[in-house]
């Protein structure tokens, strides 16, 4: 059984087609990394995912699951699923600790102690431990987006969205968000990630995926990907990336 | 050229800052501007007065309205009638703040289900703030007791009251809409994602954000509260206003009015100070973080 699998996902807005019959199905632990050009579809098959949009056609299914069925209780099944988003999303008014609480408290209803002692030990595990009473405005933004990544990991989801998460970064403090996802790459997390860090994708992905205009239009393990791309577009998308040197 | 680049910043700094205290602020012009400006005030008021005393009319203008012994002859009586108006303004505000509170978030639920909620909410509020004051509080303070319904209220403080909490929660209710809608959905998309509930999202992530933002404009609004709680006068209920009414008709000036004038400012100025205050502690924090959020 897939952690995660999509079958003839279909989105628009308005006339405009965003996602054209996605396919797609991510094994326990997997790691697949979404590429392609802005607009492609990344991250609208994301936020599909999540059940932050609803689909036009085809469905969803979570562990054996359907999660785009009617009736279903949407919030159960984002419980069991994280996103981390390209501008953090941090809640303003609430300390770091607070921010990574409010999942386990108001959703899995777990007692303060519980939730506390949650927080406080993936914090701690990512470096955060002494940035607990901080509001967001005054960490760094790679320190903003590990602390939204421990917000979603708080939920112990079943699967991590990560939605080009180092796009809103200064060059120098993406290292230390990439290493997080690392980690928990290497932790065994199965996630699906959108993103422009082609480096990156090459490193920690098991498969990529290359999408263009809504479709998937190949994808295989990152080795044959990037370096024996098959479809003329992908290599024209490669190109481009290499001409601007983040390859 | 040099010199005047670098002095443009402070420029802005000076200008910012005055604009923050109401354009009262010497802070920046040091001890020479200060006495500049107490001279040039000593200078105008002087002018001022002088003219005022010699125009033709002003000893029977202050006879009638700035009477020494009328105000402060019929000032107690007219401070213990101002009671009232507080009570009914610290009574009202809590209801308003709950009511409004509640019309706002139900203009604001999306989706076709919400539909007549959602206009529901708007009918009232475009009622609230269409129909004068004065009228609502006529039609309530003088027709509800009128009804002699059993377990209706007969009191016309109560009815004033009514009457205040349900226009003044239509205003309310527009500026908590505002701050609702100055919250970026991807605060929501963040706190659903969480897989809180709708209503979770709005009570611990967009409402306390909300709220914070709309803390000045919900002052302003108290201010014209506690003015209005004059209306109550006209339903024959002994408040400030019609205190002084009373007293007016006795001595025969305005005097009393005037006494009435200072009790409300007394109470709406600080309230209005307070409201700079917040504005500016606001901007101020914004402007440390630099973070539109």
């Amino acid at each position: 059984m897939s952690a995660l699998a999509l079958e003839g996902v279909r989105k628009s807005f308005g006339a405009n087609e965003v996602l054209r019959g996605i396919d797609l199905a991510l094994e326990e632990e997997e790691v697949v990394c979404l590429i392609g050009a802005s607009g492609s579809g990344k991250s609208t098959l994301l936020r599909c995912v999540n059940l932050l949009e609803p689909l036009d056609a085809g469905r969803i299914v979570l562990h054996g699951e359907e999660i785009t069925r009617r009736g279903v209780d949407v919030n159960r099944v984002r419980q069991r699923i994280g996103i981390v988003f390209q501008a953090f999303n941090l809640f303003p008014h609430m300390t770091v600790l607070r921010n990574v609480m409010l999942g386990p408290r108001e959703a899995l209803k777990l007692s303060r102690d519980e939730a506390e002692a949650r927080a406080l030990e993936l914090l701690g595990r990512f470096g955060l431990a002494d940035r607990r009473d901080e509001y967001p405005d005054r960490l760094s933004g790679g320190q903003q987006q590990r602390v939204a990544i421990v917000r979603a990991l708080a939920m112990r989801p079943e699967l991590i969205l990560l939605d080009e998460v180092t796009s809103a970064l200064d060059p120098e403090l993406v290292g230390e968000v990439l290493s997080v996802i690392r980690e928990l790459a290497e932790g065994g997390m199965t996630m699906l990630i959108a993103t422009h860090e082609m480096g990156f994708a090459r490193d920690v992905a098991s498969r990529v995926c290359f999408l263009d205009a809504g479709r998937i239009l190949e994808e295989g393990p990152p080795d044959q990907i990037f370096a024996h791309p098959k479809e003329p577009r992908t290599r024209q998308f490669l190109e481009r990336i290499v001409q601007a040197g983040r390859l | 050229m040099a010199s005047e680049g670098d002095r443009r910043p402070d420029l802005e700094v000076e200008a910012r800052r005055s604009r923050l205290l109401g354009g009262l602020s010497l802070e920046a012009e040091g001890a020479r501007g200060v006495a500049i400006a107490l001279i040039s005030t000593a200078v105008f008021l002087t002018v001022v007065i002088v003219a005022i005393s010699q125009s033709p009319g002003w000893p029977e203008v202050h006879r009638v309205f700035f009477s020494w012994d009328d105000i402060r002859s019929t000032f107690p009586d007219i401070a213990r009638a101002f009671v009232l108006n507080v009570k009914i303004f610290l009574v009202c505000e809590v209801f308003i703040l709950v009511f409004a509170l509640v019309i706002a978030v139900l203009r604001s639920l999306p989706g076709p289900v919400f539909f007549p909620l959602r206009a529901l909410a708007i009918i009232y509020t475009d009622l609230a703030r269409g129909i004068p004051t004065i009228l609502v509080i006529a039609l309530l303070g003088f027709g509800a007791p009128a009804l002699q319904l059993q377990g209706v209220p007969t009191s016309r403080v109560f009815w004033a009251g009514v009457g205040l909490v349900l226009i003044y929660s239509g205003y309310v209710a527009e500026v908590y809409r505002a701050g609702i809608e100055s919250v970026h959905p991807s605060q929501d998309a963040a706190a659903r994602s969480l897989g809180l509930s709708r209503f979770q999202a709005l009570r611990f992530v967009i409402l306390p954000q909300a709220v914070r933002r709309v803390i000045p404009p919900l002052l302003n609004d108290f201010i014209g509260l506690q003015k209005d709680t004059a209306l109550v006068g006209t339903l024959g209920v002994i408040d400030a206003f019609n205190q002084a009414q009373i007293d007016a008709n006795s001595t025969f000036t305005f005097g009393s009015y005037l006494a009435a004038a200072v009790l409300f400012v007394a109470i709406t100025i600080p309230l209005a100070r307070f409201t700079d205050v917040l504005i500016a502690r606001d901007r101020r924090r914004r402007q440390a973080s630099g973070v539109f959020a």
